[in-house]
């Protein structure tokens, strides 16, 4: 049965990610046809709530519900009255009046959109809560690596960077172990959680980790501006220890390694300008399947109905 | 419950719809594409008796689950097959292939997807089994089998490679 909303992966059963998964092949076939639109969505109307700022998984929502026909409103949080000292509860009664079917929420708080969620009758999807989850990311990065490896159990998913402070290992991890894939971490000791899942190889030194023989490398973004602390010495550092180097990148082309990264790329310090290029990169192949697996997603949650 | 309709009778519906369609199309490059799912089976097997046809013909298969206008009745939205439409739509003459025409809803819905890959020069309607009761302004124009039946029926197709085994069977509803 589909759900109202989408908080987490945790919630979801292997069954419905499998769900999800299949579903989102036949939207990215919509891609190449001459109309890359269909009525599904018709009438429905989807608003994007965007307390943090984000380019890329905005434009990606909007794309994928512009696909599905919906009518997409933007609330623009920057001019609103929310920073006149409007509670999100106040904010989220205003737009329940605008009988929206579907609520697209970025915030910097973990657990906020459970908590819109638990407000409004509307579909819920959580487009990036705090340190805790972005499942929306999990599902395409899933369904990026199951294009590759349409058997993906067994296969091992390298995590290189800060593991603390990201949704989006969190949120990948989780899907990745649910599918049997194998996950380790590899970061500064002080960006890799000393507790947390089990069965998950933390590593610190770049060579240890790539003897573990991962078949895709998955870089996070340094997240330069969510850091109150310095946890390591400088970029170039960072670079040196951990980013994807031009000696490293021939040394991934040798094993036939992918490389993954979430975006948007910090080139110099994830990884080098060379990979951008390189044939084995899925970063562009995220980002387009970032719309198909969003479509699934509004396609299958059911909000309640506005009239009922 | 009976089966209303043998294997036997099922082939020679498909025999008939390949008769017609190249009575009146011969010659001509035609472009069946089938709805999913048993009009693809169909379309396959229609596909089947035209190939010693010396002419082209195009296959191809259409998902109308995004076009149906039912959703909100739903409680869970139908599961998407891929389409795979391996031709120019512009300018071919479609044959539409479905198994069973009844309310003409779905055909409404899968011309709205055809348009979506581009303007056919001419769209006609093959089903294998006709069973009345449109809603819609649609007419076919070729007919496999006319099978009638009340409103309220039920008409569950069966074809081999979809399900195993060739048979139609009616099942009759109390009136309410």
């Amino acid at each position: 049965m589909p759900h109202k909303d989408l908080l987490d992966i945790v919630s979801l059963e292997r069954e419905e990610i499998e769900h999800l998964l299949d579903q989102a092949a036949p939207f990215k076939e919509i891609f190449t046809r001459s109309v890359k639109k269909v009525p599904a969505l018709k009438g429905k109307s989807v608003l994007m709530l965007f307390y943090e700022a984000s380019t890329r998984t905005h434009s990606s929502f909007e794309v994928a519900a512009k696909r599905l026909s919906a009518d997409v409103t933007n609330f623009d949080v920057a001019h609103s009255s929310i920073t006149k000292g409007e509670s999100v509860r106040e904010t989220i009664e205003t737009l329940q009046a605008m009988r929206s079917d579907f609520i697209i929420v970025r915030h910097s708080r973990a657990g906020l959109p459970g908590n819109i969620a638990r407000l409004t009758r509307a579909s819920v999807i959580n487009a990036g809560d705090g340190a805790h989850a972005h499942p929306t990311q999990a599902l395409l990065d899933a369904f990026t690596i199951k294009e590759k490896f349409p058997d993906p159990a067994g296969k091992r998913v390298l995590i290189i960077g800060d593991i603390l402070h990201s949704r989006v290992a969190r949120s990948t991890s989780t899907i990745l172990k649910k599918l049997g894939v194998e996950v380790a971490y590899l970061g500064p000791g002080s960006l890799v959680p000393k507790v947390g899942p089990e069965n998950i190889r933390r590593f610190t030194d770049y060579a240890q980790a790539m003897a573990w023989s991962p078949d895709i490398v998955y870089l996070l973004r340094v997240q330069m501006e969510r850091q109150d602390v310095q946890y390591f010495p400088s970029l170039r550092e960072y670079h040196r220890l951990y980013g994807i180097t031009e000696a490293r990148l021939a040394g991934i082309r040798d094993r036939g390694l992918y490389i993954m990264h979430p975006g948007p790329v910090n080139r110099g310090v994830e990884l080098c300008d060379a990979v951008m290029d390189y044939e084995r990169s899925l970063i562009n192949d995220q980002v387009e399947n970032g719309i198909a697996v969003r479509m699934a997603v509004l396609y299958w949650l059911k909000p309640e109905s506005v009239t009922g | 419950m009976p089966v209303t309709l043998s294997a036997e009778e099922i082939a020679a519906g498909i025999d008939r719809l390949a008769e017609a369609i190249r009575e009146k199309t011969a010659g001509q490059p035609i472009a069946l594409i089938g709805i999913r799912r048993r009009g693809d089976e169909v379309a396959e097997r229609v596909l089947t008796r035209l190939a010693e046809d010396d002419r082209e013909l195009s296959f191809g298969i259409l998902d109308i689950s995004l076009y149906r206008d039912d959703f909100e009745h739903l409680h869970e939205n139908p599961k998407l097959q891929e389409s795979d439409i391996p031709f120019q739509m512009e300018g071919a003459h479609v044959i539409l292939v479905d198994d069973v025409l009844f309310t003409g809803r779905t055909i409404r819905a899968a011309l709205d997807a055809l348009s979506d890959y581009g303007r056919p020069a001419k769209v006609e309607l093959a089903v294998l089994i006709d069973r009345g009761h449109r809603e819609m302004p649609i007419h076919p124009d070729y007919t496999g089998i006319s099978l009638p039946t009340q409103r309220r029926d039920h008409v569950l197709v069966s074809l081999e490679k979809t399900d195993g085994t060739d048979q139609v069977r009616v099942i009759e509803k109390d009136p309410p």
